[in-house]
């Protein structure tokens, strides 16, 4: 069970929370100036990151706000959260450490 | 070299206390080209390498495997086998996979304990009971079999199961497909490599692929592994939950996340399940293994991991759905879990075929629910890779289907799990 740092209550257990999927994946701007892959790629396509990944949580048992994390798919550990809207923070991938 | 197994083989075998077993398949070194390379020994790549090798004349191929054939989720998983998916496109996947399945242990020589023990879906709500009916008669313009029991013909084919209406989700009915069950999931993969590796396929454990060669013009050349480069003209990925990092190497990005996904087993008793039972809307899946284990699913985590791990809420959630169902259950106590890496695709349907990159197959996104495709899967797409095109049962399976839009979508048939 992970342990997540909510960026407005604190640490809490992750049943409180709930999943958002990869962050930072923003809505194409003219949807009708799309084309076929690109909707394809904003929809269905993700990067799945072995290593540090960046996605959103919800603390929907606690604040209820959406928030950002960079977490390391590998070990499941944290590196950061931080409040949505916000650019990724600039955290080095180490494959010496988390591998 | 192993020698064909028939009663008198093992007869042989015992009366000389059991000294002579040998090898089952040869341990290979890599040679320095092939024209097939699999990447990874999970049942589904091994099967690939077996139909190759025996359907299609190809063999000089290799199977490679960065750890121990069979260890990846082929060796975690539930083992439920059942074909009764909602769509035409996945029917035929299925059911091709499941007539296979029938004559599997004959087909390679190998008691893979195939066992169409029944397999019964649970509905505790309306939207469970129009949903299965639905796919009740969909199956059956298939051809594939599948029947409504009222909760009291659910119990009476499930003797311990719970039909209580006081429950929190009581039983309204379920449906069966007869001819579903289980196998043994190692004695999957010890078949394919025995039977792949008499046929000349070399099957190399410990030997990561770390990279993709390719040529001026686009093409694969081959793998770069943990024990140098291998030449190959064609390769087929059939990697599971890490899938995304192997194609990555060929720069094709895929509609892929790779979630955890638990299973525990009990201590083992007397036989008490007679068949398998799944429910989709509490997240229970349950078995009796042949050594007495109840081998009990439970659902994906939430978040995407390769940490082969999991929460402990994620299988307590399900012990106490069986639990409601099996009161008797209640008592038993657990003796392991573990968790696999899933590859999960936005519609809950696999992708097999062509890539944008020429000589690179994929056979993947079989998510929580690819065993039960074994044989149907590794026999379409050794197909694929040999004539360069896709098998017409794995056609609407193309990577390309996500640009298109024909989604095959078994979101409900698939539900979250096997
Ligand atoms: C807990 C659990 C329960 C499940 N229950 C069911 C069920 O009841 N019914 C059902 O039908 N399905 C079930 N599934 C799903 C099923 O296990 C999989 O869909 C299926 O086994 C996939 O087979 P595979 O051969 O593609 O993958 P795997 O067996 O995972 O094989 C892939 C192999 O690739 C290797 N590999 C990865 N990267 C590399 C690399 N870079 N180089 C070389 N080798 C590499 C891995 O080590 C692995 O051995 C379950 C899965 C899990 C985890
Ligand atoms: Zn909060």
């Amino acid at each position: 069970m992970l342990l997540i740092d909510c960026p407005h209550c604190g640490p809490r257990a992750e049943p409180e929370f709930q999943y958002g999927g990869e962050a930072h994946i923003a809505r194409p701007g003219d949807p009708s100036a799309l084309s076929d892959e690109a909707w394809a790629t904003h929809l269905f396509f993700r990067s799945n990151s072995r290593g540090l990944h960046a996605e959103r949580w919800r603390h929907s048992h606690g604040c209820g706000r959406y928030f950002n994390a960079v977490r390391d798919t590998v070990t499941d550990r944290f590196a950061c959260t931080y409040p949505t809207g916000t650019p990724r923070p600039d955290i080095a991938d180490k494959p010496g450490e988390t591998r | 070299m192993a020698g064909h197994f028939s009663a008198l083989s093992l007869l042989r075998q015992a009366t000389g206390g059991h000294r002579r077993w040998t090898a089952q398949w040869r341990d290979a070194a890599p040679a320095a080209d092939y024209d097939v390379v699999i990447v990874g020994g999970g049942g589904h790549g091994l099967a690939a390498a077996y139909y190759l090798a025996k359907e299609h004349g190809v063999h000089r191929v290799a199977v490679l495997e960065k750890g121990w054939i069979g260890g990846g989720n082929t060796g975690r998983n539930t083992t439920i086998i059942r074909s009764n998916y909602l769509w035409d496109e996945s029917a035929a996947l299925y059911d091709h996979a499941l007539k296979l399945w029938e004559g599997l242990s004959r087909e390679i020589n190998y008691n893979v304990m195939f066992s169409p023990r029944g397999v019964m879906m649970l509905a505790h709500t309306q939207h469970d009971v129009q949903v299965f009916q639905r796919h009740i008669h969909a199956n059956r313009q298939n051809g594939v079999d599948n029947e409504w029991l009222t909760p009291r013909e659910a119990q009476r084919f499930c003797p311990p199961l719970s039909i209580a209406s006081d429950s929190r989700y009581p039983v309204l009915g379920a449906a069966l497909q007869r001819r579903g069950g289980t196998a043994r999931h190692d004695a999957v993969a010890w078949g394919y490599a025995r039977a792949a590796s008499e046929r000349g396929v070399d099957i190399i454990q410990n030997c990561a692929v770390t990279g993709i060669r390719r040529g001026p013009d686009g093409a694969v050349q081959g793998v770069e592994t943990t024990r140098g480069f291998i030449a190959a003209r064609k390769i087929g990925v059939s990697a599971a939950g890490a899938t995304s990092t192997v194609m990555q190497m060929a720069a094709v990005r895929m509609p892929l996340e790779s979630y955890p996904l638990q299973a525990l087993v009990s201590e083992p008793v007397k036989p008490v399940m007679p068949c398998v039972v799944m429910s989709n809307t509490v997240h229970a899946y349950i078995s009796q293994s042949d050594k007495g284990e109840l081998v009990i699913g439970s659902g994906t985590d939430q978040y995407v991991s390769y940490s082969q791990r999991g929460g402990l809420q994620a299988v307590a959630h399900a012990v106490e759905a069986v639990c409601e169902l099996f009161p008797t259950f209640s008592r038993l106590r657990m003796m392991r879990s573990w968790a696999g890496t899933v590859d999960v695709t936005p519609d809950r349907s696999p992708i097999i075929g062509t890539t944008p990159v020429p000589g690179l197959f994929v056979n993947a996104g079989w998510g929580t629910g690819g065993f039960k495709a074994t044989p149907g899967s590794g026999h379409v797409f050794a197909w694929t890779i040999a004539r360069g095109t896709p098998h017409p049962i794995a056609a609407p399976f193309s990577l390309d289907r996500f640009r298109t839009g024909r989604l095959i979508d078994e979101a409900a048939a698939a539900a979250v799990a096997h």
